[in-house]
């Protein structure tokens, strides 16, 4: 069970590792890591997945169907638009 | 050790491994390998997830066939869907799809919170006595409930909101639509969503869940629809980071710790990088989301002189016998397709031996580093691109820039007239330069729909031609020169 202060340190924690992985890129990437970090919060897709899994009625079904849906096209879109932008940047190096 | 610690374990794995992807992705080197790295994390999580289409709370086996079809069949649309418009898109309208998929995350995220509160409502319906009642508001917990509001709330906003900003980028809704009162009416609809949410802590009714999704979408509709091209990308990140945030409350009701550590790590970086191009743009977030920017007809400095007029046949030759050129490409650039054409302009400038850099402004392209990969798709390598800060005093002694498709970026206002938008944003002093030219296909103005007082400058030129054919004219009018000179 994730509760009280260990939820809170959690949070605390994850929003540090956020800050600090960002604080320090080129600007040059920052496209591709707004892209990368939009794919990366497509996890949704999991939580919607649970979600229909404990689905029990017909609205319930729906809205849950509909989460994983757009949960899916949320991980799918970003990884597919994020490794074509670095795609570009892997093969300019041989360039100079 | 049971089936349900190797799923935790599973999820334990995929924090780590977006973690470290997100890190690797901060530096080109290894920023490949990094989204590679998330997208394993991604499918071993998804994987183990399967694991509660088979079996209950208490781990015993209960196979749900229909939901099971349900989620398989919405992956399959969704991932195909996404998959193959994700491969199709060109480089330019990148940003657009970026909202695009953002946006579906955080209807995703609304949809658990709207599943969750359905659910507790429907324990709360079924209670026959104020005692079970209580029981039925208590399993689900206060923090649960405020969480999965605010979740739904933030979700719900990013999904419209995002909508909106993908359809304005694309081009559907180019202009941005205002009526006397609308940001009272915004923070009425906020103040609505948050009491309708705060009533859900107390009384979970299906009426007021339907009432509060309804407002909390009309606002993302209604934030987004005021706010200007020129401000989307710093939206857009926004919005990624409430997505993010989303995630990670949604997480907490679902108890699950990869939600939770994925969501908040997105929510902390999208705010960072929101922050990081608000400034880059001199505009305060708030001034992005609550003024009409280049709206108001303020009195702005009179620009004296007039436009000069260039054939490309001389400015190339002006460019070929420089010995310093910097070109400084725009959105414009991008949208004309004129990024290959300039590539080998300035192979052609090289061999003759002119020092050739690119200068890229921080928010050139629609998002910061858009331009950056814009360039890269063209084969431009690295260390011809230079950012702002290590060209800008390098103007003095450029013999030529070249400006295609930028406007507001390198305009001298900024620095001049108090009374211009754009006053305080930082700048490429391209005015400084010994000769500019600028590539452009008409006299309109940028973006900010403001005067440009570079192209009256007595050192500027313009050459009024679409990027492309300027760029085909200029190569063409180079290789005359080379032929005529040996």
């Amino acid at each position: 069970m994730i509760d009280g202060f260990i939820a809170l340190y959690i949070f605390m924690l994850a929003a540090f590792t956020g800050y600090e992985i960002i604080g320090r890129v080129p600007v040059i990437l920052h496209t591709p890591l707004m892209s990368g970090s939009n794919f990366v919060h497509g996890i949704v897709m999991v939580g919607a997945m649970i979600v229909l899994a404990h689905a029990d009625t017909t609205l319930e079904k729906a809205i849950g169907f509909i989460g994983v849906l757009l949960g899916a096209g949320n991980a799918a879109g970003g990884y597919v638009v994020t490794e074509r932008m670095l795609e570009m940047f892997k093969s300019s190096k041989k360039g100079g | 050790m049971t089936l349900l610690t190797v799923v935790q374990a599973a999820y334990f794995v995929a924090a780590v491994m977006f973690i470290l992807g997100l890190k690797r992705m901060s530096s080109p080197v290894t920023a490949r390998q990094g989204i590679v790295q998330a997208g394993i994390g991604m499918v071993i999580a998804t994987i183990a997830t399967f694991y509660f289409y088979f079996f209950d709370a208490s781990g015993n086996y209960v196979l749900h066939v229909d939901n099971l079809v349900l989620c398989i069949a919405a992956i399959g649309i969704g991932t195909s869907v996404a998959w193959i418009s994700g491969k199709k898109v060109a480089m330019t309208d990148m940003p657009q799809m970026v909202a695009l998929y953002n946006g579906m995350g955080g209807g995703s995220a609304a949809a658990i919170g709207a599943v969750e509160l359905f659910k507790a409502a429907a324990l709360a319906g079924a209670a026959v006595t104020a005692i079970d009642m209580q029981a039925a508001q208590e399993q689900f917990g206060f923090t649960k409930s405020l969480l999965a509001v605010v979740g739904a709330l933030i979700g719900a906003v990013s999904f419209s909101g995002s909508l909106i900003a993908f359809a304005k980028l694309q081009g559907w809704m180019d202009k941005r639509y205002t009526f006397p009162g609308q940001q009272a009416f915004n923070l009425l609809l906020f103040v609505a969503a948050i009491v309708l949410g705060g009533l859900l802590m107390f009384q979970l009714d299906e009426r007021i869940i339907i009432a509060f999704f309804i407002v909390c979408l009309v606002l993302g509709v209604s934030m987004t629809l005021p706010i200007g091209g020129a401000d989307m990308p710093v939206v857009i990140s926004l919005y990624n980071a409430f997505t993010g945030l989303a995630v990670a409350f949604e997480g907490y009701v679902m108890q699950n710790p990869a939600l939770i550590i994925a969501g908040m790590v997105v929510g902390a970086a999208g705010t960072l990088l929101t922050q990081l191009m608000a400034k880059a743009m001199n505009r305060p977030i708030t001034n992005v989301l609550f003024s009409n920017f280049g709206g108001g007809g303020a009195a702005a400095q009179e620009i004296s002189g007039s436009q000069k007029p260039v054939e490309a046949s001389d400015a190339a030759v002006m460019m070929a016998y420089a010995e310093r050129v910097v070109i400084v490409p725009g959105y414009g650039m991008a949208v004309a397709q004129a990024q290959h054409k300039i590539w080998e302009l300035t192979q052609q400038l090289m061999k003759r031996g002119v020092k050739v850099k690119f200068a890229i402004h921080p928010v050139a392209g629609r998002m910061p580093g858009h331009m950056n990969v814009l360039l890269a798709e063209a084969g431009v390598p690295y260390d011809l691109i230079a950012d702002m800060d290590d060209i800008n005093p390098e103007f003095p002694n450029t013999d030529v820039a070249i400006v295609i498709g930028a406007n507001d970026v390198v305009n001298p206002v900024a620095k001049t007239d108090p009374t211009s938008p754009i006053y305080g944003m930082p700048i490429l002093d391209v005015s400084l330069a010994k000769n500019v030219i600028i590539i452009k296909r008409g006299k309109g103005t940028g973006f900010a729909g403001i005067e440009n007082a570079l192209f009256y400058q007595d050192n500027a030129r313009m050459l009024f031609m679409d990027g492309q054919a300027a760029g085909a004219a200029l190569i063409a009018a180079m290789k005359e020169l080379d032929g005529g000179g040996h």
